[in-house]
């Protein structure tokens, strides 16, 4: 008779005097019992820990301004530095890691409009004094003049700088005027203008990646993209309401998305306007400011409903909302170039920092800490579909108003859609339309 | 024809090897088919999905490599030659071929004063826990002989289990459960389970089950202390020790009538695939958990008292003073061949009564309570041998211990995950996605039924007819049926009226032929 019994030695797991002790692993799916019960309850462990860590707001830069902050931009050269520009005509350039001021200077006489960083780290705005000044906030003093500045006929809502030539656009009115800042005139080399156009620009961006493409929204509800080879306008797109700021993706350059009056955020292909590739809907109020984030995957929206919101690129709601008790209408909202943060200025005059990802902690973390977090992210993402894992990851505490404003929304909403509904059905076919996309309804009008 | 067989051929000889070795780590580490990606139109899905499932592939054949990995292999006991039989091996022949290490885990324990015991393991099968059903309880570390805590509780104990690690156990006394630590303490009573009869510890649920002498099966969290659950079986006092958490939603989730006569005891596999059972009626059945459906049947001489399998499939009966091991029940299942003909071991006929009995896991180790004490019998390849030390670990220190109860409680499953269906959390709910799709879609109409019935043939068997007749439906008057009702008039006033025609067109003399039905 053969006879063999399981023998081990302890030595052989732990050896003698000393205090390690072997991780033995068998992958037997029979030595794992409710492996799926147990991942799903690690899941919603890791669901709740998310939740439980997040905290956006970071801090203030300095101590603001005294005004509301309209506008804002960060420098394209550097991680650390970016300008914000108030009602009362002062700019203000602030440094990330100190979260302070480093520059100011009373730059206008009334509401600045627009700032932009020129390549060469020199600081452009514009305001509604009917002037665009260009500042030197690295080398010179805080009262030190402009270094040049540029006379309007009439007040300059944006302006935006050329990619690699040293040339900017600035709106004033219905018309885009091109300079060029390597010649002493202060004269427009350029001007844009739809020919039909009378209303006033809003924004304007040019294209960093198609860099002679430029596109501006304007209070008549259009969007409409300039050719600066041709040195005339291309294509006009009417929404049904009016677009208040616009974004180019910054990887894929023929998207771009606007901030609409009508809540909603639009995303579109530039080649392809009949249709929006995205409608992004959460706001309760006109966005006033939208961007994309630097890798194009992400976008964030300021709003006049006092919050700013973070989503992703492909879907049709928010990701996160931000808000705190404080903060006021919000003008405006940056990615910063790392793409960890996110810059807000709204019209209580603060300048806020928040974090891109609300539960991320930016400290060095050990290979254990990193894999587990990445773990418990395949883990969420895996269970994203459960019901319990869905309510925990979407759920966020509104403030009072913009949750009363919501449910008011979406009944109007709905009572809109059960008008239509009602009417079809009492429509005879022949007469039926057919219905509307979602991605369609709201654009008006092309044109070449 | 021939072009492509002898491609195959060109191909077989390394490709063949890769797909054996594929079609090998599906069967063991495999969960479940791939989905198939050829009618999804949507390409990012698609592309989403394949690559998943080759992830899942490479995971497969990764543990199938890791297998190299495990260092122990089982224990056997095969004979040499056909008149040698592995059920006539006594113990101290066991205890003569194995090392000496191993034979001193073959040990009994005379205790003749406090009888009959009850024993159980720890999860990870180090400390033994004894109870005497007239009061004596004590725990030890049975590899060392090392005596944990020893009590005399001066009543009767019915039962005891250890709970998640060899820091608590609970025993069923006379009229409550309590639990205790390791150094015998006392900490809890649960007076919620009135004279409990047999417990029973559902590790990932850290729940303590007890059934009562009045047919009440209990359930009590270990980590909140909070009761989940109070059950009434309403089959009178419980004659089986074991207890699994499938019986636990009211109504039970199955009900089967197993044997003729009172169940005694039964054990299932720790897949959840079998069920082995023991009645009244001297019979031990094996059962298919999944398809519900008896496997085979044996007969015993005596009434199976307690049955017990083992991690590796061996399942060990007690029978009046006798234990026989059983080897193979389930495979002969699986390969559908005949039933096992004789026991792979046996030990007993001392004229000790067998009271209960436990696999020692991740050990060849049988644990036998009787009526004279308590015998750990050497069954040669009854445990696992490569233990996985994040999920049990037989040779842990303290610090693992802490951190392992940390990790178990962190990852507690929740009362109401208990399913018959292990998998069925994260499965897709298809039927609620259609519904969802289906309010979605503004155009959708929900199908007529009337419109249905109005269409369907004529004559007896008529879809409206059908339906009218259709049973248990008798005493339900509902929108539905009132419209049928109306329908069926209408049809016979139909057919008066188009039969009075007729007759009228034949005239008075040929008016009888005319034809009821349609032709």
């Amino acid at each position: 008779m053969k006879i063999k019994a399981l023998s081990r030695s302890t030595a052989s797991q732990q050896a003698p005097g000393s205090a390690v002790v072997r991780q033995s692993r068998n992958l037997d799916p029979a030595q794992h019992p409710f492996e799926r019960a147990r991942e799903y309850t690690r899941a919603l462990n890791a669901v709740k820990m998310e939740r439980m860590f997040a905290a956006p707001f970071l801090c203030q830069m300095g101590d603001g301004h005294v005004d509301g902050v309209y506008s804002m931009a960060k420098d394209p050269g550097s991680l650390e530095r970016f300008a914000s520009g108030s009602g009362d005509g002062v700019v203000k350039v602030w440094d990330l890691t100190t979260r302070g001021e480093v520059w100011e200077t009373q730059a206008h006489e009334n509401m600045v409009k627009g700032v932009c960083w020129t390549p060469e780290r020199k600081l452009l705005s514009c305001a509604s004094d009917k002037t665009v000044k260009l500042w030197d906030p690295y080398n010179s003093s805080r009262d030190a003049p402009p270094m040049a500045s540029y006379l309007g006929s009439s007040a300059f809502t944006g302006v935006s700088h050329h990619r690699t030539d040293p040339a900017f656009a600035a709106a004033n009115s219905s018309m885009i005027s091109i300079y060029d800042l390597s010649r002493p005139s202060s004269t427009p080399s350029q001007t844009l203008h739809w020919p039909t156009n009378v209303d006033t620009i809003t924004s304007i961006a040019f294209n960093q990646t198609e860099t002679s493409i430029l596109a501006s929204t304007a209070i008549d509800r259009s969007i409409i993209m300039y050719d600066l080879r041709t040195s005339s306008p291309v294509h006009k797109l009417v929404l049904k309401l009016a677009s208040n700021a616009i974004s180019w993706n910054p990887m894929e350059a023929f998207n771009f998305a606007v901030a609409n009056e009508d809540h909603n955020a639009y995303i579109f292909d530039m080649r392809k306007t009949d249709r929006a590739l995205n409608v992004l809907k959460d706001h309760v109020a006109a966005v006033m400011d939208i961007e994309f984030s630097p890798t194009g995957e992400e976008l964030v929206t300021a709003s006049y409903d006092k919050t700013i919101r973070l989503w992703d690129r492909a879907r049709g709601h928010s990701r996160d909302i931000y808000h705190t008790k404080r903060m006021q209408r919000v003008f405006s909202a940056k990615f910063t170039p790392d793409n960890k943060y996110v810059l807000s200025g709204s019209d209580d005059g603060n300048v806020r920092l928040w974090r891109a990802k609300a539960s991320d902690r930016s400290g060095i973390k050990s290979a254990r800490q990193r894999s587990k977090l990445e773990y418990d992210q395949a883990l969420i993402k895996r269970y994203a579909h459960m019901p319990e894992i869905r309510r925990i990851k979407r759920q966020r505490h509104l403030p009072k108003p913009v949750k009363k404003a919501g449910e008011i929304k979406r009944e109007e909403l709905s009572a809109i859609r059960r008008r239509e509904e009602n009417v079809r059905k009492h429509t005879s076919k022949a007469n039926l339309k057919k219905r509307q996309n979602e991605r369609e309804k709201m654009i008006l009008t092309r044109e070449q | 024809m021939a072009d492509s067989s002898s491609k195959k051929a060109v191909m077989s000889a390394d490709d063949r090897e890769a797909q054996m070795r594929l079609a090998e780590a599906r069967k063991k580490y495999g969960r479940g088919k791939a989905p198939s990606v050829k009618n999804i139109r949507d390409k990012k899905l698609r592309t989403t999905l394949k690559a998943q499932e080759e992830k899942h592939k490479n995971a497969m054949l990764q543990a199938k490599d890791a297998e190299i990995l495990l260092e122990h292999e089982s224990g056997f006991l095969e004979p040499e030659g056909e008149l040698e039989k592995t059920y006539k091996v006594r113990q101290d022949e066991i205890k003569d071929s194995v090392g000496m290490e191993t034979a001193k885990k073959g040990f009994e324990l005379r205790l003749n004063d406090f009888g009959p015991y009850r024993a159980d393991y720890t999860r990870n099968g180090r400390n033994l826990l004894l109870a005497g059903r007239k009061g004596h309880v004590a725990t030890m570390d049975w590899r060392d002989g090392k005596l944990g805590c020893e009590l005399q509780l001066n009543e009767t104990v019915r039962d005891a289990r250890w709970l998640h690690n060899n820091q608590y156990f609970a025993v069923a006394q006379k009229k409550y459960v309590y639990i205790y630590d390791h150094n015998g303490v006392e900490l809890h009573c649960l007076n919620k389970h009135l004279e409990p009869l047999y417990l029973e510890f559902l590790p990932y649920h850290f729940l303590l089950a007890s059934a009562g002498i009045s047919g009440y099966l209990k359930y009590t969290d270990t980590s909140t202390g909070q009761t989940v659950a109070e059950l009434p079986t309403r089959l009178g006092r419980p004659t089986s020790p074991r207890s699994e958490p499938t019986q636990r939603h009211s109504p039970p989730l199955v009900k089967a009538l197993v044997h003729r006569g009172p169940v005694r005891s039964l054990a299932i596999d720790r897949q959840g695939r079998y069920m082995v059972s023991t009645g009244q009626d001297q019979k031990m059945n094996v059962w298919d958990i999944r398809m519900f459906r008896e496997v085979h049947s044996y007969s015993c001489y005596q009434p199976g008292a307690s049955v017990s399998i083992s991690d590796r499939g061996l399942t060990a009966v007690g029978w009046g003073t006798q234990v026989s091991v059983w080897r193979g029940l389930f495979d002969a299942a699986l390969a559908d061949q005949g039933k096992v003909n004789s026991p792979y071991m046996a030990w007993g006929g001392d004229g000790q009564r067998i009271e209960n009995m436990r696999w020692c896991p991740y050990e060849d180790i049988l644990g036998v309570g009787h009526d004279q004490g308590f015998a750990s019998l050497i069954v040669p390849g009854a445990g696992e041998p490569n233990f996985d030390s994040l999920e049990a670990n037989p040779y842990e220190n303290t610090k693992q211990r802490q951190e392992a109860e940390v990790h178990s409680l962190l990852t507690k499953l929740q009362p109401d995950m208990i399913s018959l269906d292990p998998t069925i959390i994260g499965r897709l709910d298809t039927i609620s996605d259609k519904k969802v799709q289906e309010a979605r879609n503004l155009d959708h109409r929900p199908e007529d039924h009337m419109e249905k019935l109005k269409n369907r043939g004529r004559g007896r068997n008529s879809a409206l007819r059908k339906y009218l007749r259709k049973k248990g439906k008798g005493n339900v008057i509902d929108e539905k049926r009132l419209k049928a009702e109306a329908l069926r008039k209408e049809h016979h006033a139909r057919t008066k009226e188009r039969l009075r025609k007729e007759r009228e067109d034949l005239g008075p003399a040929l008016g009888r032929f005319a034809a009821k039905k349609d032709s």
